[in-house]
């Protein structure tokens, strides 16, 4: 099947200043992503603050234009961010993130809301509208005598429910998620994730799902990518990544996730903290704080590669034992 | 941070050129220096002459460029009326002004900010209130109103003090109170949001879990933090202290610097208008540079330092 | 300590109500010497009021009513020197968002020397070699350089080391939690737990550890308090709790979060909402989400009464146990 969204070797950098009398230094958010979602797919995203996801959500939608590489939506390269054409795509395309207060206009109810992309891109006759919205709510788990509240009059979930509807006004073909579960309780969470997940099974909808809570992602995500100071370090099929995750940064972060009666002894623990984005260690950005670290970690940056069927990892380490187990076997 | 100071100082003589320049063309377009010094029923040469002694018969552009060049080698002019060196002119009234600014700044600081941070620290207690009402009243009456309404109730209803003159130290109480009011509302106010903020942070929690007494949480750990935006306020009101006092002193006929404004305008004596102008923006400029320098003192967050 | 009382601190009838409206409806809690305590619950169910208000921390528009004892001490309704002399010696706390919870413009040395100086005396060079064996204790790399540096030169993480440097400076008796890692990255979030760990087992403290992270209580502690909507609805070891929860909601939570371990499923949330503190319910405040809720339980509320096993429980109409050791089939939580 074609990939509904592709990117290509993606490159963002931004400027930061150091303090008030500091010079401004490069920092690479995104350095050379390439990934694909094909129809009906959830990509999840995972990686620490700082690891470049919440960008990388942005370019695929062009919000951030990316500095190299390109993003293809259904086989043709992305317009301009800003032109007609980008904005008559992103009907097709639409973003929900972490803070669904901050999303919604605390001057309209919500009704007014989820029809509002309706009005904008001239999807259906205004006579439908209303039953369009009313439908909407429904597939979303909001109650009818809910259409007419003000945002600051609902509770977290049913806000970031809203949005949701919002976003599923226009009928997209992709939704990217920016954390839209971490500001939920646990049990409202578990609600919201749901919705999620029967929408896309019945609408057949493309989803990139950005998260640091691994737990969620597992859940419901088909593939997942690790992200790490803005490149992808692995990338397999959530049920296998979580189960025999392959790069040393991958085990550790599968490994900090608490499970509830586990103990925490045995519990793989790294040492240090993500190195500043701005000072981007040589070699593997990961070998600071890797306990497998050897000299070609700290020269030579690895290069994302098949490591077994559907999967890849960027890792010296991985790619060699893969490599030595392959000419093990020609030998034989 | 070499660099930070030679970069402001170097904005420093952009902005005062800026304001020259200004004042310079201004001045000229609006009257004529001659007419006005000289009186209506004067002959043409006599104004002829004394345009050809002060070099007003040249093109605009090369009074400028001589004037711009006398300034870089530190001579200000002379005034038309006194025929006086107009820095000398205008240093000589700095004293006198700065008798009334600096204990009106005094005055402000030492009732604004206590005002303001009490009741930030009893809010909406009956204090608070009264502060917030105060507070409000001194700054949204102009000095002049305020001024003519002292004299009034102190000089020609209770007769207890002079209305003008500064002759005695007396004669300084009245437009002394008229300038701080307005300062005094001004930093309560801001004293009190900077403070109710600086309460409501994670760290002051903090502190007070550290088992600090109530007294160190705010000396130690709220008002330093407060005192950041207060600096901003407080090194305006620095560098207003020579141009501030234009409507107090001419009020209550206090010989100084905003007098001198005052009759060197009316007269059209360009060089000390222009060297008044260029005092106060000097003294306004190197107050914001102390007070972008004072900022990194007081907060390390400005500072620039390397984290790791 | 030699006194007959196991208990280090002990909450009786602890109510909070903040501009009318009562959010905490009277808390019974033990803290014995020494032991982990985890306090677990969605935001708003009084986890944090709870211990703020036993400090004296809530700002002054809040009602603390009830006892706080501390070894016996009364503390609620005392003089704020009384309080001031618990806090940061015998009681220290840590909170959620570290990087906001320390001071920026004073330095990182500075701020625990003074807490050195008030608990324990000292000052000058003892303060400061004292302050640089608590920073190195506390996984900070390098103490010696990094003592004037103020906070915003650390990360959130190094922060939040910090802040455990400043409370262990006190030698307390017991360290308050408070989310201490919602805040923070997953490796980082571990490197903080096990920290707590470590230095439980060094120091003897007690340690009271809030977080509505069932995974991360159940890591540090040994015994939980589960809350709902400013009540303590179950309490019980970790190892019980986590076997076999009884109170309908303990479950619901276990059941709502999703497992890295198992396969993907679909969740099974709690229905519904928090009730508004303003507009609690009848009865038992989480019967109008609850599955195995009957006519009875929106009439009455179950006082949290004490079981054979040891634990409370607040519920009439408990998950039986045997049915609580089995995921409950799906559709039942709906």
């Amino acid at each position: 099947m074609n990939p509904l969204i592709e990117a290509n070797d993606l490159l963002r950098i931004y400027e930061t200043r150091r303090g008030l009398f500091g010079r401004t230094s490069p920092v690479r958010a995104v350095d050379g992503v390439s990934l694909a979602v094909v129809q009906g797919e959830t990509l999840g995203i995972v990686g620490e603050s700082g690891s470049g996801k919440s960008t990388l959500g942005r370019m695929l939608l062009g919000i951030d234009p990316a500095q190299a590489g390109e993003v293809r939506f259904s086989g043709r390269p992305m317009p301009k961010s800003g032109t007609a054409e980008w904005r008559a795509l992103r009907a097709k395309m639409q973003l929900v993130y972490q803070d669904p207060l901050a999303a919604l206009d605390r001057r309209l109810t919500i009704t007014a809301q989820i029809g509002e992309p309706l009005e904008i891109h001239r999807m259906i006759p205004k006579e439908h509208r209303a039953a369009r919205v009313a439908e909407l709510m429904a597939a979303v788990g909001l109650r009818p005598d809910q259409a007419g509240r003000f945002p600051h009059e609902l509770s977290g979930g049913q806000r970031q429910r809203a949005v949701i509807a919002r976003a599923l006004a226009s009928r997209p073909k992709l939704l990217v998620c920016d954390e839209p579960v971490s500001a939920l309780d646990v049990s409202i969470q578990a609600q919201v994730v749901n919705v999620l997940r029967d929408l896309q099974e019945q609408n057949g909808i493309a989803m990139v799902f950005i998260s640091h809570d691994l737990k969620v992602v597992r859940n419901i995500a088909d593939r997942v990518a690790v992200m790490y100071l803005g490149r992808i370090v692995e990338e397999a099929s959530s049920d296998v990544i979580f189960q025999s995750p392959q790069h040393p940064y991958t085990k550790a972060l599968v490994s900090s996730v608490p499970v509830p009666g586990k103990p925490l002894e045995g519990r793989m623990i790294l040492q240090g903290e993500p190195p500043n984005p701005a000072e981007r260690p040589s070699g593997c950005a990961f070998h600071p704080r890797c306990p497998l670290a050897r000299d070609i970690c700290r020269t030579s940056v690895p290069a994302l590669r098949q490591i077994g069927s559907g999967r890849t990892a960027a890792c010296h380490i991985v790619a060699g034992e893969a490599a030595s187990i392959e000419t093990l076997r020609r030998r034989a | 941070m070499i660099r930070f100071v030679l970069v402001r100082l170097l904005r420093a003589v952009i902005t005062i050129l800026a304001v020259v320049t200004f004042a310079f063309v201004v001045l000229r377009m609006s009257g004529d220096p001659a007419q006005v010094m000289l009186g209506p029923d004067v002959p043409q040469d006599a104004l002829d002459a004394f345009r050809r002694t002060w070099g007003l018969d040249q093109p605009l552009w090369v009074q400028y460029l001589a004037y711009i060049k006398s300034i870089f080698t530190g001579d200000f002019g002379v005034s038309m009326r006194d025929k006086a060196s107009a820095l000398h002119l205008v240093l000589e009234r700095v004293p006198a002004t700065l008798q009334l600014t600096v204990p009106a700044l005094i005055l402000k600081l030492l009732i604004g900010i206590p005002a303001g941070v009490y009741a930030a620290l009893h809010r909406q207690s009956f204090a608070d209130r009264g502060v917030i009402m105060l507070a409000i009243m001194g700054f949204t009456i102009p000095s002049f109103v305020m001024g003519l309404v002292l004299v009034l109730v102190f000089s020609v209803l209770l007769g207890v003090l002079p209305s003008g003159g500064q002759n005695t130290w007396v004669h300084g109480i009245l437009p002394t109170i008229t300038m701080s009011i307005g300062g005094i509302g001004i930093l309560a106010r801001f004293s009190r949001s900077a403070m109710i903020e600086v309460m409501g942070q994670p760290y002051i929690r903090t502190a007070s879990a550290k088992g600090l007494k109530w007294r160190d949480v705010i000396w130690s750990h709220a008002l330093p933090t407060a005192a950041v935006p207060i600096v901003t306020i407080v090194g305006f009101m620095v560098g207003s202290l020579i141009a501030g006092a234009v409507v107090v002193e001419s009020i209550f006929s206090w010989p100084g610097i905003g007098r001198l404004l005052v009759v060197s305008v009316s007269n059209r004596d360009l060089a000390v208008v222009q060297c008044i102008l260029l005092v106060i923006a000097a003294a306004m400029v190197v107050s914001n540079l102390v007070v972008d320098l004072l900022y990194g003192w007081l907060d390390p967050r400005l500072r620039s330092h390397a984290a790791h | 300590m030699g006194s007959a009382n196991p208990n280090l601190v002990e909450l009786r009838d602890l109510k909070v109500t903040f501009d009318g409206v009562e959010v905490l409806h009277g808390i019974d809690l033990d803290v014995a010497r020494g032991e982990a305590l985890g306090l677990v619950g969605e935001s708003g169910c009084g986890k944090s009021v709870t211990w703020l208000a036993a400090l004296g921390l809530l700002p002054g528009k809040a009602a603390v009513t009830g006892s706080v004892r501390v070894d016996g001490r009364e503390l609620c309704g005392a003089r704020r020197s009384a309080l001031e002399e618990i806090r940061g010696g015998r009681i220290a706390m840590i909170f959620q968002d570290p990087s906001s919870s320390l001071n920026p413009v004073l330095s990182v040395g500075r701020q625990i020397v003074e807490a050195l100086r008030l608990h324990r005396g000292l000052r000058g060079g003892a303060a400061r070699a004292e302050a640089l064996r608590l920073m190195d204790m506390v996984g900070i790399p390098d103490p010696p350089r990094r003592f004037d540096l103020y906070p915003h030169e650390f990360s959130g993480g190094q922060c939040q080391r910090l802040m455990i440097a400043m409370a262990l400076a006190g030698q307390p008796d017991l360290l308050i939690a408070d989310e201490p890692t919602t805040a923070l990255d997953a490796t980082i979030q571990a490197q903080i737990l096990d920290l707590l760990n470590t230095l439980r087992a060094e120091t003897g403290m007690a340690l009271v550890f809030i977080s509505h992270d069932l995974g991360a209580v159940s890591q540090v502690c040994e015994r939980v308090c589960v809350m709902y909507a400013g009540r303590i609805v179950e309490e019980a070891t970790v190892a019980q709790l986590f076997s076999e929860p009884r109170h309908p909601y303990t479950r619901g939570l276990f059941d709502a979060i999703p497992r890295i371990d198992a396969p993907r499923q679909r969740l099974l949330p709690i229905s519904g909402t928090v009730p508004n503190p303003k507009h609690l319910p009848e009865g038992c405040s989480f019967s109008p989400r609850c599955p195995r809720a009957v006519d009875a339980c929106g009439r009455e509320r179950p006082p949290l009464t004490p079981l054979d096993d040891g634990r409370r429980l607040a519920c009439t109409r408990p998950v039986p146990l045997a049915a609580s050791r089995r995921r409950i089939p799906q559709g039942v939580m709906q």
